[in-house]
């Protein structure tokens, strides 16, 4: 996917204006918040399983290229392959040479978000084969012809009326317009495309090394009738995925469908370990991993680390307010919210992403969230800061930035600047004491009044008070 | 070669070279306990109680002679054709309708398995695949039966991966952990059951101590 993410600010205005995501943004905020919370409360030991969770993953990473090389000969030793892919190009490559071996027509997908990091839809469309999302909500983006606007609900964008009218146009018949009616429709169209299906392509939550077992957690089951009933199954997975042991699995399990979707459990947790085995009277005849690098290997040693911690549930940007308003396009790459705009910049670069950075009130709710407490807040402004260093930033807010350092850098002036500013804005305030325009801030005050200073800056209230309070008694 | 790229540029981000013999091994033997969630209920109420609250259903038998009667009602119940995929272990039994021991195509209504076991932390069902047990039986036809002795319900998952590597194989070819019917929320996240797997999951509860698959 070509990454717009320079064209932030116009798709965020465009976003703001779209009744119809308004309407579906509502919806999604108020369902998986609420449903978290009152799981989170529910469970006593929520919190000390994310600080175990966090400590695994760190252990992981600590250890990657172990746990990488004892999860690839277990899988062998089940009887799969495991194929390496250094960048996207490389990742495609492998998965268009298994399919042109295997003569492949029919490609059926699980939900993977690698496979859209790679672009894998495009190429393997581009070589003439029938790709077909699976995942309802993916099938939905897919005959919309978007990409995904949130990582594990990718279709949260569209109301109900557009899926009926999508459908129609792609289905024929009569146009449905319940939810049940347009799931048996779907459920219906894509039966048949499993069971035609040669390649069956999924993602991986986790890959253990201790078994070489890939895992994915669904709640629709596409992702098993895709994989049970192609003739090759292919794992798409980041290599930061990798988990150590089965007992580690539990631990997941126990805080990623809370923290995702605000569900105890989601409905299917599948544990896969090679191809079908003798005697064996289902299951694809081949099984294959590809694990796919292409930047991560990059944030290891450095400041971003901790965002391969990163388990994919979305948390981050159902608890996102600038995600809530403008929803996942805007981001312009595959990942939106909090995490995407930390990884979108590593991975497309600082210069392609410069607003994403930015899009954040530095409110700290996705830190919170964070099953595997990623601190994101810190990691956006280690961003900003690499911009400003770099020379990213626009020349105004640089200047900007110079003056206040400059001042900054000089407590008289900077005190008298202050004194001056609370003044000059009391004034202004008048007698209602709230400021309605304002030079250089006409963007803030368009929309609400400035409450103006009260005439003292906090350095002269705080000189000003009693030097001795009394003590408690 | 990618494989090598790709593990020098980890070890060089994280300042090293390959784990010494000793340091791999210490890591490979690594099995951590990790906090559980402790609960004090009933195994077996725990279970039904679990599973029912993601529209899961649970009937008690008596012993495994009554299945086939416990089975007819259920079908009675919603009107399905006397014809099932029955997983092999299972074939023995009287059931008064046409069965094969699949695997299942596009026009099983009914597929009825047994389990490995049932974990009722959070209420769920544990299946392996292999000949007597084909992976289709839990996802093609509309409605799975399954069939869980009372005692084959473990407390947590971890009790679960101790069966898993007890079997002589180790693990099979697919693990389902399945924790009720097959549900989306794609459209405006309104729960919808049925998505693509089965849209009802039914558990037959053996209260008798015998084992319901081989």
């Amino acid at each position: 996917m070509i990454n717009q993410s320079l064209k932030f600010k116009d798709k965020a205005r465009e976003a703001l204006a779209d009744p119809h995501l308004r309407v579906a943004l509502g919806k999604a905020r108020g369902s998986f918040v609420n449903k978290r919370a009152e799981l989170a409360a529910a469970l006593p030991e929520f919190e000390r399983l994310r600080d175990e969770a966090r400590d695994v993953k760190n252990h992981v990473l600590e250890n990657l290229d172990h746990y990488l090389e004892r999860f690839a000969s277990a899988v062998e030793a089940a009887g799969g392959q495991v194929h390496w892919a250094s960048d996207a190009a490389e990742a495609r490559a492998v998965i268009l040479g298994i399919c042109e071996r295997v003569q492949a027509r029919t490609i059926t997908k699980g939900k993977s978000m690698v496979s859209e990091e790679i672009d894998l839809n495009d190429a393997l469309e581009a070589r003439g084969y029938t790709v077909v999302e699976t995942d309802l909500g993916e099938y939905i983006i897919q005959l919309a012809g978007e990409p995904p606007s949130h990582i594990i609900a990718p279709a949260v964008h569209k109301t109900k009326d557009q899926v009926s009218d999508l459908f129609q146009a792609a289905h024929g018949g009569s146009r449905k317009t319940t939810v049940a009616d347009l799931v048996t429709e779907a459920r219906l169209v894509l039966r048949d495309k499993y069971f035609r299906s040669d390649v069956g392509i999924t993602g991986g939550n986790f890959l253990v090394a201790e078994t070489g077992t890939s895992i994915i957690v669904t709640n629709e089951g596409n992702g098993d009738l895709t994989q049970t009933l192609s003739r090759v199954h292919i794992v798409t997975s980041g290599i930061e995925r990798i988990v150590p042991t089965l007992e580690d699995v539990s631990l997941f399990l126990r805080i990623l469908a809370r923290s995702a979707t605000g569900q105890e459990t989601e409905t299917y947790t599948t544990l896969s370990t090679g191809p079908r085995r003798p005697g064996d009277l289902d299951g694809p005849e081949e099984f294959h991993v590809v694990l796919v690098d292409n930047g991560r290997s990059r944030m290891l040693g450095g400041p971003f680390q901790d965002m391969l911690r990163c388990i994919r549930c979305g948390a981050c940007m159902n608890h996102c307010p600038v995600y809530g308003a403008v929803g996942g396009h805007a981001y312009g790459w595959v990942y939106p919210g909090p995490m995407g705009s930390v990884l979108t910049p590593l991975f497309e670069g600082l210069d392609g992403t410069r607003d994403l950075p930015n899009a954040c009130t530095l409110n700290g709710r996705c830190q919170s969230v964070c099953p595997v407490r990623i601190p994101l807040p810190e990691m956006l402004r280690e961003l900003r800061h690499q911009q400003h260093q770099q020379g990213l930033m626009p020349p105004a807010q640089r200047r900007g930035l110079g003056v206040w350092r400059f001042a900054a850098e000089r407590p008289g002036l900077y005190q008298f600047a202050n004194r001056l500013a609370a003044r000059v804005l009391k004034g202004l305030g008048g007698r209602g004491g709230r400021i309605r325009t304002l030079p250089l801030a006409g963007g803030w005050t368009e929309f609400r009044d400035l409450p103006a200073p009260q005439g003292k800056t906090f350095l002269e209230l705080w000189q000003a008070r009693p030097q001795k309070p009394e003590e408690p008694r | 070669m990618p494989r090598e790229q790709i593990l020098s540029r980890i070890r060089q981000a994280l300042g090293r070279d390959a784990l010494p013999p000793e340091a791999a091994a210490a890591l490979d033997a690594r099995r951590p306990a990790h906090t559980r969630i402790s609960y004090s209920d009933d195994l077996v109420e725990r279970f039904i109680t679990r599973f029912q609250s993601r529209a899961g259903t649970v009937a008690r038998v008596a012993c495994r002679a009554d299945l086939p009667a416990a089975l007819a009602a259920y079908r009675a119940e919603h009107g399905l054709p006397a014809r099932a995929a029955i997983a092999a272990p299972l074939a023995d039994l009287p059931w008064g309708l046409e069965h094969h021991p699949g695997p299942a195509g596009q026009e099983e209504v009914l597929g009825v398995t047994g389990c490995l076991a049932g974990i009722a932390e959070m209420g769920s069902i544990l299946t392996v695949s292999g000949p007597a047990h084909p992976t289709t039986l839990n996802f093609v036809p509309d409605y799975h039966v399954v069939v869980l002795p009372a005692a084959h319900i473990v407390r947590h998952y971890e009790d679960a991966w101790a069966l898993l590597r007890a079997r002589p194989g180790g693990l099979p070819r697919c693990t389902n952990i399945i924790s009720g019917p097959s549900r989306t929320g794609d459209v405006e996240l309104t729960i919808q059951l049925g998505a693509h797997g089965p849209r009802r999951v039914h558990v037959l509860l053996l209260e008798a101590p015998e084992s319901a698959e081989g």
